[in-house]
């Protein structure tokens, strides 16, 4: 704000200001909310961040800095804050902040890295000190000014549910009433832990405020970028094929263009674009596209019959990269009484997200700007890569983010949203809208990869596992090594390890990522060696996590919530499993049943205990675990993708099936054990505790081994008749 | 192409279109009633389940040619002014949604059902509701909610 301009002026014109909320050392500023671009040019300029408007009214609006696709961040995160401003929920809206990731980021992806990324269920953990400061010098700055206005030292004052308070006189002010006295203090402190609110005082934290987007999720007002109208919009489609990595050759180029509403054929290094005045015109002319699809580097691979390979290289003397190294686990291995090696394996699993991908796109008519509508889940670039693939600076990109129809990993990727700037570009100004139908959406997706998993154990002779080595073998870094640490586990040597394949087939993060495929491997290992040496699975588990008391917490939980050790009907069987996701400790536990002659698994009842340190939201971190532990059923049960001589074979709901709801438990049953340490990740914790509990289940219940993923029926009837 | 009306939500709209244009995108894309939802386009996910005369139908498998002014369409938005609809009121009391996008499918198939059905069992509850899919996984509370709001009707009634 210019000095030169009063307050009084200042708020005469605005009618509303926003308080900025400095980092340490750095002045706070008071400017106008209403020009958009000026603030974030006044806020980049002197490296502050901005997170809550004030009006006359005491409507606070509160920004949030994530993505929310239904994991509830647009209430959980504001929650941390106005707790500590100490304000009155009923006055508080929040909106998506602008993504400007040096105000709006987290460092807690990677250090002096700002970063907007709402991934890895690292949300809450990543803005739980942003928000708790930032709601702690907005109610600092309130204090100052009322004690500013009042003349009294500001040691007098307290606040209480949005209002400033004399104790002396118990005379009490608005935070809305004092807009026209707001005086920033010339240095805003950086709170300490001891400073922040006391716990036992928390009016929001920890008891269930309902979620802020839910009445219009009810009422179908939500907009999802799929449901945006822009005047002069345009809609585009893609046809991608099914081969990944093809290259298009169109031979009816002229048939297509003279197809009515068609504007314009637009092509793609993978894909043919089409523009059209309607939807269903584009989507007519792309059902008529006669294209040639060259040779990918995916050309010839088979999904069901590469497992031979992979054993083959899981059976090579070197190591890949070495994950994990702890002891000297061939020593461990020589000198054992008992080992045990088996082979576990993973199909590929699709995001399959209600809303089909999609953005919305406008290019400025010199092609030197853009605005984008989008629901994503960000990224290390928050302008999503659309200023470098247009050549134009980044501030003169606009994201407009949107509620997100899932994401699970899918919404993490920018192609979707390149591929409407490409479009876009190619009739400038007017605003295309790009939608993927669901075909393309299953067909072009980006999966969970496919893996073999080969696990070594050793113990000795009372069963106790002296060492535990674990090679994966597969596709895509991290996103097949993610969960093979088994750190929570007394075992003296361990080895990790991820051998290197390369198949053409497009891959991402899927919940949960690698720790689905890992922790199904690792669990179902612990259940075969407790099984040999007739140890009860639970008690097996309970030695390894002695050094764990937090693990060892949710353990017992779940066992004491199951009733572990009641028995059930003869055709029934619990199995368990523990693991460690986002940082959140969980024991889950399944009661299942076998149809033997159908080869069909029911799971009737799931029951889950989590340490999640601080639960912001308990009953959205139940609805979180709740969620994660369904997905897990349908990943498990259902869900097959699978790829012949390069093309993926599935394109829809009717091939690529996904958890019904006559499918589901009777009840889900989500624990959460009280903790003071900081909220860590939900969202992906209840997804792998599945296919081991199940496995381990239908172990108990049938002496059968359950392998390989998914547990189709055929692969069921095949373990059974084994 | 020629010209149609249609009955939705109790007020008449006058289209030009073309008769095999799925009256899915007919509501969202030329009438802007967005609240009805694209999933699969093959009538095998729910999302964009609205009703004809009540009855639930999935309006991406509908062309225009096979429907006439007639007919009362009902989408979501149709359904309450303020979103106080009791399914839709059990729905919030449940705290169902996640991401939200498939939910105006659900409720629209759930008030059909407490309509043909009002104190539905659980099994005829799952019955009705499979065809709804939730990627979520929000199914239990969507049971939940049926069952308050099938509660709270058979009260009042």
């Amino acid at each position: 704000m210019n000095k030169a301009v009063s307050r009084r002026e200042f708020l005469k014109t605005s009618g509303g200001v926003a308080l900025f909320i400095g980092i340490s050392g750095l002045l706070p500023q008071m400017i106008s909310c209403k020009n958009n671009k000026e603030v974030e040019k006044i806020l980049k300029k002197h490296q502050l961040t901005a997170w809550v408007k004030l009006a006359e009214d005491g409507q606070i609006t509160i920004y949030n800095p994530a993505a929310e696709m239904g994991q509830g961040s647009m209430t959980s995160l504001p929650v941390i804050f106005a707790e500590e401003m100490d304000a009155d929920w009923s006055m508080i809206s929040v909106e998506f902040s602008p993504q400007e990731s040096q105000i709006y980021g987290s460092d807690k992806w990677s250090p002096n890295n700002k970063v907007m990324l709402t991934a890895g269920s690292m949300i809450t953990y990543g803005y739980y000190s942003i928000m708790r400061q930032a709601g702690a010098q907005a109610r600092y700055i309130l204090m100052h000014s009322a004690a500013e206005h009042w003349k009294v030292p500001m040691e007098e004052l307290s606040t209480s549910n949005g209002e400033v308070i004399n104790r002396r006189d118990n005379k009490r002010i608005g935070y809305g009433n004092l807009i026209p006295f707001l005086n920033m203090p010339d240095k805003l402190p950086e709170f300490s832990e001891s400073e922040f609110k006391d716990p036992k005082n928390y009016r929001f934290i920890g008891l269930d405020r309902p979620r802020v987007d839910i009445p219009e999720k009810v009422m179908g007002t939500t907009q999802f970028a799929i449901d945006i109208q822009l005047p002069e919009m345009l809609y585009g489609v893609l046809e991608r094929g099914n081969l990944h990595g093809a290259r298009p050759t169109l031979n009816n180029e002229s048939e297509i263009l003279a197809l009515k509403g068609v504007l314009k054929l637009v092509p793609f290094d993978y894909a043919i674009g089409i523009i059209a005045e309607t939807l269903e015109q584009a989507l007519a002319a792309k059902e008529l596209l006669n294209i040639s699809w060259s040779e990918s580097p995916a050309s010839g691979f088979n999904s069901q019959e590469c497992y031979k390979k992979y054993e083959k290289i899981a059976s090579e003397k070197s190591a890949g990269k070495v994950i994990t190294n702890e002891g000297d686990i061939n020593r461990a291995i020589k000198s054992a009484t008992k080992t045990f090696s088996v082979d576990f394996k993973n199909d590929y699993v699709c995001h399959a997200q209600m809303e089909p991908l999609n953005a919305v796109v406008q290019v400025g008519t010199d092609g030197n700007s853009a605005e984008v509508w989008v629901g994503s889940q960000q990224g290390f670039d928050s302008k999503l890569g659309v200023p470098k693939y247009l050549g134009i600076p980044a501030e003169n990109v606009k994201i407009n983010l949107q509620y997100l129809g899932g994401g699970f990993g899918r919404r993490s990727m920018t192609d979707f949203v390149l591929e409407g700037t490409g479009l876009a570009r190619e009739v400038a100004p007017r605003p295309v809208k790009l939608i993927w139908t669901r075909e393309d959406d299953v067909r072009y997706g980006a999966y969970r990869p496919l893996t073999l998993q080969r696990l070594h154990a050793s113990t000795d002779a009372n069963g106790k596992i002296t060492g535990f080595s674990h090679c994966v073998v597969g596709d895509g870094g991290n996103l097949v090594a993610s969960g093979i640490r088994i750190d929570y586990y007394d075992i003296p040597n361990k080895f990790a390890e991820w051998r290197e394949v390369s198949e053409g087939i497009r891959l991402k993060h899927w919940r949960s990522v690698g720790h689905g495929p890992n922790k199904f491997a690792i669990e179902c290992m612990i259940d075969e060696i407790a099984t040999y040496f007739k140890k009860d699975p639970a008690e097996f588990r309970r030695v390894l996590l002695r050094n764990s008391p937090r693990g060892l917490a949710t353990l017992e939980k779940a066992m004491a919530m199951s009733d572990w050790y009641s028995s059930i009907a003869d055709n029934h069987a619990k199995g368990i499993s523990f693991l460690e996701r986002s940082g959140t400790l969980s024991t889950g536990v399944c009661e299942i049943s076998v149809d033997r002659k159908t080869g069909k698994i029911n799971v009737h009842r799931f029951w889950s205990a989590s340490d999640a340190g601080i639960a912001i939201q308990p009953d959205n971190v139940k609805a979180q675990m709740e969620g994660g532990i369904l997905m897990g059923i349908s990943s498990v049960l259902k869900e097959q993708l699978t790829v012949v001589n390069g093309q993926v074979q599935q394109s829809n709901f009717n091939d690529y099936e996904i958890l019904r709801m006559s499918d589901i438990p009777d009840s889900v049953e989500t624990a959460i054990i009280e903790s003071r340490e900081p909220p860590r990740g939900v969202g992906e914790s209840g997804t792998p505790l599945v296919a081991c509990a199940i496995a381990n289940a239908f172990l108990r219940l049938t002496g059968k081994h359950l392998r390989h993923l998914p547990f189709t029926p055929e692969r069921v009837l095949k373990a059974l008749n084994t | 192409m020629a010209s149609q009306s249609l009955n939705i939500n109790n007020k008449t709209y006058t289209l030009n279109l073309n008769e095999d244009t799925s009256l899915l995108w007919v509501l969202r894309e030329h009438l802007g009633l967005t609240g009805t939802k694209y999933g699969c386009g093959i009538a095998l996910c729910g999302s964009c389940t609205i009703h004809i005369d009540d009855k639930p139908v999935r309006a991406c498998s509908l062309r225009l040619s096979g429907l006439n002014k007639d007919q009362k369409i009902t989408t979501i938005e149709g359904l309450s002014e303020n979103g106080d609809h009791p399914v839709q009121e059990a729905w919030v009391e449940a705290q169902a949604p996640q991401c939200g996008y498939c939910q105006s499918g659900q409720i629209m198939q759930a008030v059909a059902l407490l309509a043909e059905n009002p104190n539905p069992t659980r099994e005829e509850i799952k019955a009705y509701m499979n065809g709804n899919l939730c990627r979520c996984g929000t199914y239990l509370r969507i049971v939940k909610a049926i069952e308050i709001a099938a509660e709270k009707t058979s009260v009042k009634t």
